[in-house]
């Protein structure tokens, strides 16, 4: 574990006041120079860097659209066996809804169970013949839904949204009941003068218990605002964690490292040399992704940006340590490629980017608190989206600087300048 | 033909010589498929609400005992203005808050009882169902007072007791609103994905790096008896994967298995098949190691996460962007996988998805084919 060779710049660096200062100098002219050579190879390695910068721009623009939940152009499937004026006047608002669309109204069970089954149709609606009769008899009239629940989110949000229609058709239906003379009379009506009370008859159309809902954050429920920061945050954290991760192992692979080995480099110089381009483009490929983020999806910002930018340098810096860790460890490329693989499948799944942590098993939860990915989301949704403050944010911030430290001291340990 | 076995046992030589990649490349999927199949879920175990309730009555502590006994909800503060909310909803120790107004018990009696919900919607669906969750209770709240005979003859009025069309909802092929059966066919497929097609892209350019491409090319072997030589042995390999990862679909997170077994693994090699495929032609375009990483994890992972329907349904996509979704290979197989696994259907139903697949498996080798050879000259 001793660095060979560099006894003398230890004792420089430990001198006076004078000497410390010295070394400082000579530590940030060393590191600057390795900075210059990582920039140059970056730079000349054309299909890197395409990939570096078209990988996350494309990306960032094309996910952000396509992850949302919202439940359009749900396809349904209408078997109607009443066939009267109020179950086509069901089918109609169905139909009218941006969330559905009526693909195919055959009347059999049979073949809409099989356009189901192919995936034609997601939901069946059936109304039995009995609807209109039961309507207007001022009972309960039962339609039934048939839903492929294989997502089962998707099926609740379709359940829930076909039975709004329905009990909105219902409430107007039974008005209409009502008005006419002579119907047999709707079930609110009956309901009402059987109270008796002038009182209830006018409370009908006012519940007397009202709630009202409000989404905070994010009013419009826009899956953009809160998806947004998510992709950005992983991709920049995907390219930064993959290129560091194959740097120290491509110069094992290659043999260079030993050739750096052999010189009076010390181990934090090579180190912050190798971590410092990095830091530099990841926090330029953030600061692009916001720009874009910002223009293209309106994006929200209602927080304070330099303290999203401090804590986004924190978080690099874990991240980038991390890669740099792995790249220590191993000793090919492909097995630094693998561990990061991993630790990008664990940053993807167990960050709350897609999926809300809240919901994971016990000893699940427990685990995303190792991940750095879900604290930096948690402060980047915190100041985009809620305005948070340092007084609400130390936590995650504090958390951060524990792993950034902790992930480059593993890295400085794990790198050894001697080989076996 | 001899040529080609004896480059064969080279390649396979070479990957059992190395265990620990060999061990890494059959047990990080299996790890991935049982550690998320448990983690991802998206429906909602804990809400954790406050309480603003400026004059605490009797009927509004009943109704904040009401969410205490709802296994869901967990009360975590009362408080008596919203001004102290602000703080709370912002560093996410609270994502409900139930508002209620000082007159809340008077209001009640004379029958126009008002109250608040405020949800913190960051993850509007999320956001949406704590929403719907919470108005449930105190509908639930509200009709059984109603029942009790503590409620007014206004709330008595007010309360529909059946709504004037009931459906009735039957849930086909996941009655249980499992999330295992939903995610792990698409982990399956996210994992097959990228282990495939990072293994083949890196074998032909390390090949490259090392300088040793020169010499399988200057050999008697043809081109494509390099690429089928180094395709095989990760063909094989990821079929191990496909098998383990479905046995434990089936044995740990109890995947229901309705279809054909032998369809299920054909498809599945068809994928893996693909997938290779895909690494084969990355690896044509690149010339390093990093930079066939790079392309075949950082531009694999997310699009295949995001638009393969594993997670996001297709359907909710704007209409632009579902083309696009095309040309994801695990979209098809995706829909492959949960057809076979949860529906039951087979080839009668899955052709097209099938022939989609096929067609990639050619065209992918094909041009790899085609661009390998120009690289000869």
């Amino acid at each position: 574990m001793t660095a060979a060779g560099s006894g003398e710049w230890i004792r420089s660096g430990r001198g006076g006041r004078a000497g410390s200062r010295e070394g400082a100098r000579r530590w940030l002219r060393t590191v600057g120079f390795l900075v210059r050579k990582e920039f140059l190879q970056i730079f000349r390695d054309r299909v890197m860097l395409f990939e570096m910068i078209a990988i996350p721009i494309i990306q960032l623009l094309l996910l952000s659209s396509a992850a949302t939940f919202e439940v359009r152009d749900s396809r349904v499937h209408v078997v109607d066996e009443s066939r009267t004026a109020e179950s086509r006047a069901l089918i109609r608002r169905i139909g009218a809804s941006r969330h559905f669309t009526v693909v195919s109204s055959d009347p059999s069970m049979e073949g809409a169970e099989r356009g189901l089954a192919t995936g034609r149709a997601s939901v069946i609606v059936r109304i039995p013949r009995r609807f209109s009769d039961r309507l207007a008899a001022g009972r309960p009239a039962p339609v039934q839904l048939v839903l492929d629940a294989v997502d089962g989110a998707t099926a609740g949000v379709v359940r829930s949204y076909l039975g709004a229609i329905a009990e909105s058709v219902g409430a107007e239906l039974t008005a209409d009941t009502r008005r006419t003379p002579g119907a047999g009379g709707g079930t609110l009506a009956a309901r009402g003068g059987a109270d008796g009370s002038p009182v209830a008859a006018a409370s009908t159309s006012r519940p007397s218990l009202t709630i009202r809902s409000r989404g905070l954050f994010n009013p419009t429920l826009d899956y953009k605002d809160f998806i947004v920061p998510g992709i950005l945050v992983l991709l920049v954290t995907l390219i930064g964690t993959l290129i560091t991760s194959m740097n120290i192992a491509r110069e094992k692979e290659i043999g260079t490292l030993e050739q750096l080995n052999v010189t009076p480099l010390r181990k934090s110089e090579f180190v912050a040399g190798k971590l410092v381009p990095f830091w530099i483009i990841a926090l330029a490929e953030l600061s692009v992704g916001l720009v874009i983020a910002k223009l293209v999806f309106a994006l929200p910002m209602r927080g304070n940006l330099l303290l999203l930018f401090g804590a986004a340098g924190l978080y690099m810096v874990v991240a980038l340590g991390v890669g740099l860790w792995i790249s220590t460890a191993v000793e090919t490329q492909q097995q630094a490629m693998f561990l990061t693989f991993f630790v990008m499948m664990l940053y993807v799944f167990m960050s709350g980017f897609m999926t809300p942590i809240e919901s994971m098993p016990g000893w699940a939860r427990a685990l995303t608190q190792l991940n750095p990915v879900r604290h930096f989301l948690f402060i980047m949704r915190g100041i985009l989206l809620k305005g948070a403050g340092v007084a609400d944010l130390w936590r995650p911030l504090a958390v951060l600087a524990v792993m950034g430290v902790t992930v480059l001291g593993l890295a400085l340990r794990q790198y050894s300048k001697t080989t076996e | 033909m001899t040529a080609l076995r004896g480059f064969i046992t080279k390649e396979v030589r070479h990957i059992l010589r190395d265990r620990q990649t060999l061990a890494l490349i059959l047990l990080l999927p299996l790890v991935l498929v049982i550690l998320f199949g448990f983690a991802i879920r998206t429906d909602i175990r804990s809400i954790r609400v406050a309480f603003v309730d400026p004059g605490p009555s009797a009927a509004s502590l009943s109704l904040e005992n009401r969410f205490q006994g709802t296994p869901s909800f967990h009360a975590v503060a009362t408080v008596a203005s919203t001004r102290a909310l602000g703080p709370l909803f912002r560093r996410s120790a609270i994502d409900q808050a139930v508002v209620f107004p000082a007159d809340f018990a008077r209001g009640l009696g004379r029958g126009a009882g008002r109250v608040q919900i405020l949800t913190d919607a960051t993850d509007p669906n999320i956001g949406s169902m704590m929403t719907a969750y919470a108005e449930a209770v105190i509908q639930g709240w509200t009709a059984g007072r109603l029942a009790s005979g503590t409620a007014s003859p206004g709330v008595l009025a007010s309360v529909r007791t059946a709504p004037a069309i009931a459906p009735e909802t039957r849930l086909r092929f996941n009655p249980t609103l499992a999330s295992e059966d939903l995610f792990v066919p698409g982990l399956i497929a996210l994992v097959l994905t990228i282990v495939s097609a990072v293994m083949t892209s890196i074998t032909l350019t390390r090949e490259k790096e090392r300088g040793t491409m020169e010499t399988l090319l200057v050999s008697p072997l043809r081109p494509w008896q390099i690429l089928v030589g180094k395709v095989a042995p990760y063909l094989v390999l990821g079929f191990v994967n496909l098998v383990t990862a479905l046995a434990a679909a089936r044995l740990i997170f109890g995947v229901p298995l309705r279809g054909s077994v032998p369809l299920l693994l054909a498809e599945g090699l068809l994928f893996i098949l693909v997938c290779t495929g895909l690494g084969v032609f990355i690896s044509t375009r690149t010339d390093s190691q990093r930079a066939a990483m790079l392309a075949s994890l950082a531009g694999l992972l997310l699009p295949t996460t995001v638009l393969s329907g594993m997670i996001f349904p297709i359907s909710s996509m704007p209409p632009w962007l579902r083309p696009i979704t095309y040309v994801i290979p695990a979209r098809w197989f995706i829909t492959i996988a949960r057809g076979i696994l949860l529906k039951g259907v087979g080839m009668d139903v899955l052709w097209p998805d099938t022939l989609v697949l096929a067609l990639m498996a050619a065209l992918l080798l094909g041009a790899s084919a085609r661009l390998f050879k120009v690289r000869l000259a």
